[in-house]
C-alpha cells in the first residue's frame, strides 16, 4: 500500500480530534459575555486606536528574502540525495550555484537588509 | 492483521490505521501533558522551589487538572476579531504538529517499522507541515484585531521563516550523507557512524534553529511578556489557547524527535547494547533533547529583536551553507 494513505488517514483522525478539542469546551463552559469583557486586551486601557495601522516594512523585506532562500535551499535537496553520484562533476556545479548566491547575498547584506534598524 | 491479540485478527486496513492513529495519538497527547509536568517540576527544581505537588502524588495528576480547567473555561472571541479566521487558526497549529507524526519512525522490529506510513520524503513533509505551522501563528495575531497579537505574530512570523531557512539548509549535510530523504532511511544509513559525529556542526546549527523554530527560551520573542502581553495568543482564552499550548509543546517534541532520527541514530543502540529494545534508546534520546529545552530555559536570558534576526540571516545561514558545501566537498572526492 501507498505510504501516503494511512498517512491520510493520520491526518483525518487529527482533523477529528482537533474538532473534538474545539467543540467540547462549548458544552460544557459557560458564557457570560459583557461589552467589557470582549474588548480587545490592551492592559485595562480602552483601545485607542484600531488595528490597520502602518507597519515597518522590514518585515516584507523578510518575507521577500525567505521566499528568494527558500527557493535556493530547496534546490539543494535533489543535488543533495545525489550527490554519491554526482561526484565531483555536481560538487563543481554547486560551487558555481552558490557563488552565483553568495554574490546576492552579499548585496543584500551591503544594502543592510539584514540590519534591524 | 492485528498480531497483538496472539491470534490472527483479519481486520480491513482501514480499521488497523484508524486503530494506530488513535493509539499513536493518544500516546502523543500523553507525552505533552508529561512533558509540560516534567519542565514545571524540573524548572522548580532549578530554581529551588518545589514545583507543582499538590494535585496527586508528586503533581502527577496536575496535567489533567490543567485539562480540566481548560476546558471549563469561558471562550472569548474579542468584538475587534475576523471570527470565522479566529477560529480556525488553533486548529492550524494543531492539525500540523500532530500531522508530523505519521511519518515518524519509532523503533523497528520483525514486523517492519514503528510507524503511521514510511514516505520516501519524510524529512521534506516534516519540514513542509512545520511550515504551515506558521500560519497558524501569523492568522492569530492578525485576526485578533488587537494590537500586541498583531506586533507577535508579524514578528514570530518573520523569527519562523528566517530560522526555518538555516534549519533546511543545516540537515542538507545529512542528506548526502544518508543519499536519502526517508526518515528510516537516514537511520539505516546510520548503523555504523551516528551522523552527530560527521555533522557537528549541522548538528549544533539545528539544534540552535530548533530552539528558536519551537519559539522558546532563549528566542521566545513570541511571547515576550514585558513588551507584548502574551504575544500572538493574547486575545485567546480556555480549550483555543490551550490548542496552541498544545502545538507548541508537540513542535518542541517533535524537532527533538527529528533530531534524534537524523544525528543520533534513531533507534540504534549504542555500545551495542542491542539487549534494550529500540523504543527505549529513542525516547531515551529524545528525552534527552526535551531535557536540554527545559534546560535552556532555565538558565538562559531572551534575546534582543535585532540580535536574533542578525544571528539568523549573518551566521546560521552562511555557516549551515558552509557546512554543506564542506561535506560534499568530503563525500565528492573520498565518494
Amino acid at each position: 500500500m501507498d505510504p501516503y494513505v494511512p498517512v491520510s488517514v493520520f491526518l483525518g483522525v487529527a482533523l477529528v480530534a482537533a474538532l473534538a478539542f474545539c467543540t467540547v469546551p462549548g458544552l460544557l463552559a459557560q458564557r457570560r459575555p459583557n461589552p467589557t469583557k470582549s474588548e480587545a486586551y490592551e492592559c485595562g486601557v480602552e483601545p485607542t486606536s484600531s488595528v490597520g495601522g502602518r507597519f515597518p516594512v522590514r518585515f516584507y523585506l523578510i518575507a521577500m528574502l525567505f521566499v528568494i532562500f527558500d527557493v535556493e535551499a530547496a534546490s539543494f535537496y535533489p543535488w543533495a540525495v545525489q550527490m554519491r553520484a554526482l561526484r565531483v562533476n555536481g560538487l563543481l556545479e554547486m560551487i558555481v550555484f552558490v557563488a552565483v548566491l553568495g554574490i546576492g547575498y552579499a548585496y543584500v547584506w551591503r544594502k543592510g537588509g539584514f540590519q534591524w534598524r | 492483521m492485528l498480531p497483538a491479540f496472539g491470534f490472527a485478527l483479519e481486520a480491513p486496513w482501514w480499521v488497523e490505521v484508524v486503530v494506530k492513529s488513535l493509539v499513536l495519538l493518544f500516546i502523543v497527547v500523553t507525552t505533552f501533558a508529561y512533558s509540560m509536568l516534567a519542565e514545571r517540576k524540573i524548572l522548580g527544581w532549578m530554581q529551588l522551589r518545589p514545583g507543582p505537588n499538590r494535585v496527586g502524588p508528586w503533581g502527577l495528576l496536575q496535567p489533567a487538572a490543567d485539562a480540566a480547567k481548560m476546558l471549563l473555561k469561558e471562550d472569548l472571541t474579542p468584538q475587534t476579531a475576523d471570527t470565522f479566521i479566529y477560529r480556525l487558526a488553533p486548529f492550524i497549529s494543531l492539525i500540523a504538529a500532530m500531522g508530523v507524526y505519521a511519518v515518524i519512525p519509532f523503533s523497528e522490529s520483525g514486523n517492519g517499522l514503528w510507524s503511521i506510513g514510511d514516505v520516501n520524503a519524510g524529512i521534506l513533509f516534516v519540514f513542509a507541515l512545520t511550515s504551515i505551522g506558521v500560519y497558524g501563528i501569523s492568522l492569530a495575531g492578525w485576526s485578533s484585531g488587537s494590537k500586541y497579537p498583531l506586533l507577535g505574530s508579524v514578528r514570530s512570523t518573520a523569527q519562523m521563516i528566517s530560522y526555518e531557512l538555516a534549519m533546511t539548509m543545516s540537515v542538507v549535510g545529512v542528506l548526502i550523507l544518508a543519499g536519502t530523504t526517508s526518515l528510516a532511511g537516514i537511520v539505516h544509513a546510520q548503523n555504523r557512524l551516528w551522523f552527530v559525529i560527521p555533522q557537528l556542526g549541522g548538528f549544533a546549527i539545528y539544534l540552535i534553529t530548533a530552539v528558536a523554530e519551537t519559539n522558546r527560551t532563549p528566542f521566545d520573542l513570541v511571547e515576550a511578556e514585558t513588551e507584548l502581553v502574551g504575544g500572538f495568543h493574547t486575545e485567546y482564552s480556555g480549550l483555543r489557547f490551550g490548542l496552541f499550548f498544545i502545538a507548541e509543546y508537540l513542535n518542541m517534541i517533535t524537532v527533538s524527535c527529528i533530531a534524534t532520527l537524523l544525528f543520533l541514530g534513531g533507534w540504534n543502540a549504542p555500545f551495542g547494547l542491542t539487549v534494550i529494545p529500540g523504543i527505549v534508546w529513542f525516547v531515551l534520546k529524545a528525552g534527552l533533547f526535551i531535557f536540554a529545552y527545559i534546560w535552556l530555559r532555565a538558565t538562559l536570558p531572551r534575546l534582543r529583536y535585532d540580535r536574533l534576526m542578525a544571528f539568523g540571516w549573518k551566521i546560521l545561514l552562511p555557516a549551515a551553507t558552509l557546512n554543506l558545501m564542506l561535506t560534499a566537498a568530503v563525500v565528492a572526492v573520498t565518494g
